[in-house]
């Protein structure tokens, strides 16, 4: 049975069904429940996680497993590292991605290097869920939450070995994916777009995961691809869709796994469409959207009948006024431009 | 030249278990013979890559770790041999692991700075100063949780006190009452920079006061002191009592790392001071003719431990080189 979940209902879900399923699940971080500590003055789940994500968790699962953390992200993922090669399988939120600031050595040296340094000795059953993105108001009388707390940088963790990255595009992917990265016996970063995460979309109501490394291709389209990251996806869809007025008949590949991408699949549109359009939130340079177009310059370069297009954030910090961050975010008309650049060509 | 003839061996209770002692003294001999031919080695030329030595430390990981069941846990620092020897891993592998080859603990991928044996509960250490002591307070939640009566001890150095993670570690132990242990080897140096420039307070254990984690200034060149101290903190620990501080004050004898010259930033009079409260030649004093423990007990240790470096340094030359395909094995799970 399926039914309209908002995506971040759905990743709820998700942890629920798995801490059902896997008693060894925890999760570690700031006010995932909220109100820690005040149970005898009637308050619990104050916030339930900062985007609601884990909403009713703690009523459900207690605070031995729904763990509230002071504010410390370095100290707090690396203990979720150290719970997760003791026998636990930890669930770490951290907040903005931009946190990453002072964590990365928890992610980078720790959770992602033991396994290897290690020599196999231990594996690393982590998630990193954290929220990415520009929300883009386009607001004339204030604007959005500017450079702090409105990063992508996927790319950060994508660039490290021993790290996994999924980016869900909507709710059914969320549940999927948030599931397998869950499963995974690897550090996982799960990317939780801002502008994914309050719109519904159908979700099956049993658990289920989504493979990681394999992108989904959402609409059929012969004349060029556009392959989207997280909520991109969804501007590529509109895109694809104002091209079409055009009789342009645009693919749109949901790219999903960032680390591993899912060469295959982008390699075969592109075979067919010879075209490409990499259209990526997060900074232009050293980025996903670079990667992707290397992937298809050394090989897939012969099925090319135009230049590889990159639609990125600005290569600035994310401004705060609404206006500002709108023109840093790409959009449709962007993507459109982008489309017809390269089929000119 | 300070004298120290008139100092007390220890201060500290002396175990009445002829077993007891002789497993402490086996393994500060074990640990010295072990770094002292590793720099033999790295000095002839035998031997390369990055080794910072324990030697003068041995007390300390000596006398916590004795204290310590297999199945708890350790996390550990950059200068860690003294840790891994002290929690029961197997020197030839560690040997091994020091000539990069494929029987080493860490198959040759980590090296001196990474020696791990989670089997004994050597979580590893790791070459980020501070960074182990998040990894040991996860192990400590991961004991609680599970309800295991395990506890986890983080050793770091008074250089890792200017980092952060110690403290919202010591904070986060003292909330959730974890089984953790904290063990501040204060050898008096980070790399070339004194802790008296570089610490605001002498005394270590009055910062972990400060979060009302139970703290014990403990003279780490006296195995004994460590023991005794080590044996409450894990007792309450165990008891769910919570975390503890033990702040080690100690020296390394060596420079930072192998091929440091101290001497460029500390004095002859201040080195000779320490070896002369030496932890083993204490413990000998300490002993002497009584306890159950005779010069030939002690003298055999003494050549069992040398004997059994010499073998890890065969094991270690006899092994195998890692296969080069396994560049990229163990990346993932």
């Amino acid at each position: 049975m399926s039914r309209e979940l908002l995506a971040s209902r759905a990743e709820n879900e998700a942890i629920r069904q798995e801490m059902e399923r896997d008693p060894s699940i925890v999760m570690l971080g700031e006010d995932i429940a909220g109100a820690a500590g005040r149970a005898h003055l009637g308050f619990v789940d104050a916030w339930g996680g900062p985007m609601g994500s884990t909403k009713g968790l703690i009523q459900q699962f207690g605070p031995e497993r729904i763990i509230d953390t002071p504010i410390c992200e370095m100290s707090f993922i690396g203990a979720a590292v150290g719970a997760a090669i003791t026998g636990l399988r930890p669930i770490a939120e951290l907040m903005f991605v931009n946190f990453i600031g002072v964590s990365l050595d928890s992610v980078m040296n720790e959770g992602a290097f033991l396994r290897y340094m290690l020599g196999g000795q231990v594996s690393v059953p982590l998630v990193i869920k954290t929220a990415i993105g520009a929300v883009a108001t386009g607001a004339e009388n204030g604007g959005g939450t500017a450079a702090q707390h409105s990063g992508s940088m996927y790319s950060i963790f994508a660039h490290i070995p021993g790290l996994k990255c999924v980016a869900p595009s909507d709710a059914y992917t969320a549940k999927g994916l948030l599931t397998a990265a869950i499963r995974d016996d690897n550090p996982v970063v799960y990317f939780s777009h801002r502008k994914v995460g309050p719109v519904k979309g159908e979700v099956p109501e049993e658990a289920y995961a989504l493979p990681i490394g394999k992108a989904r291709t959402l609409r059929q389209g012969k004349d060029v691809t556009l392959v989207g990251v997280s909520h991109m996806t969804n501007v590529c869809c509109e895109a694809a869709g104002l091209l079409a007025r055009d009789g342009i008949e645009a693919e749109v590949v949901d790219l999903l796994s960032l680390a591993p991408i899912d060469s295959e699949c982008v390699l075969e549109s592109v075979r067919r469409t010879k075209h490409l359009v990499v259209v990526d939130e997060d900074w232009p340079d050293c980025s996903i959207a670079t990667t992707v177009a290397a992937l298809v310059a050394d090989q897939g370069v012969d099925y090319l009948d135009g230049p590889v297009k990159t639609v990125t954030g600005a290569r600035t910090p994310v401004p705060y006024s609404g206006v500002l961050e709108a023109a840093y975010v790409p959009t449709p008309e962007r993507v459109v431009a982008a489309a017809l650049a390269t089929l000119r060509d | 030249m300070v004298s120290v003839s008139a100092e007390a061996p220890t201060t500290a209770p002396v175990p009445n278990d002829a077993e007891i002692l002789k497993r402490l003294y086996r393994t500060m001999r074990l640990i010295r013979a072990f770094e002292l031919k590793v720099e033999t080695l790295r000095t002839s030329g035998r031997l390369q890559g990055s080794a910072h030595l324990y030697v003068g430390q041995e007390a300390v990981a000596t006398g916590v770790c004795a204290r310590l069941n297999a199945d708890d846990y350790v996390a550990s620092t950059h200068r860690g041999h003294g840790h891994a020897i002290a929690k029961g891993v197997d020197v030839a592998r560690m040997m091994a692991e020091l000539y990069g080859r494929a029987t080493g603990t860490n198959k040759g991928k980590g090296g001196s700075m990474h020696i791990a044996d989670t089997s004994v509960g050597m979580l590893g250490a790791t070459g980020i100063v501070g960074a182990g002591t998040p990894i040991a307070l996860g192990a400590a939640l991961s004991a609680k949780t599970r309800k295991t009566r395990q506890v986890s001890v983080a050793f770091f150095g008074d250089g890792a006190m200017g980092q952060g993670p110690i403290y919202e570690c010591l904070n986060m132990a003292a909330i959730w009452k974890l089984p953790m242990i904290f063990v501040c080897e204060n050898n008096g140096y980070a790399e070339s920079t004194s802790a008296e420039y570089a610490l605001s307070t002498r005394d270590l254990a009055r910062r972990a006061e400060s979060f009302e984690v139970p703290a014990t200034v403990v003279d780490g060149q006296d195995v004994f002191d460590v023991f005794h101290h080590m044996g409450e903190a894990v007792r309450r620990a165990r008891d769910g009592g919570g975390p503890a501080f033990l702040e080690c004050k100690t020296y390394r004898y060596y420079g930072h790392f192998l091929g440091d010259d101290p001497l460029r930033y500390r004095t002859q009079e201040e080195e000779a001071y320490h070896r002369g409260r030496d932890c083993i030649d204490r413990f000998e004093r300490a002993v002497a003719g009584s306890r159950g423990l005779s010069e030939n007990d002690l003298r055999s240790l003494q050549n069992e431990v040398v004997e059994t470096v010499e073998r890890a340094v065969e094991f270690a030359e006899h092994s195998p080189l890692p296969d080069v395909a396994e560049l990229t094995s163990e990346v993932y799970a």
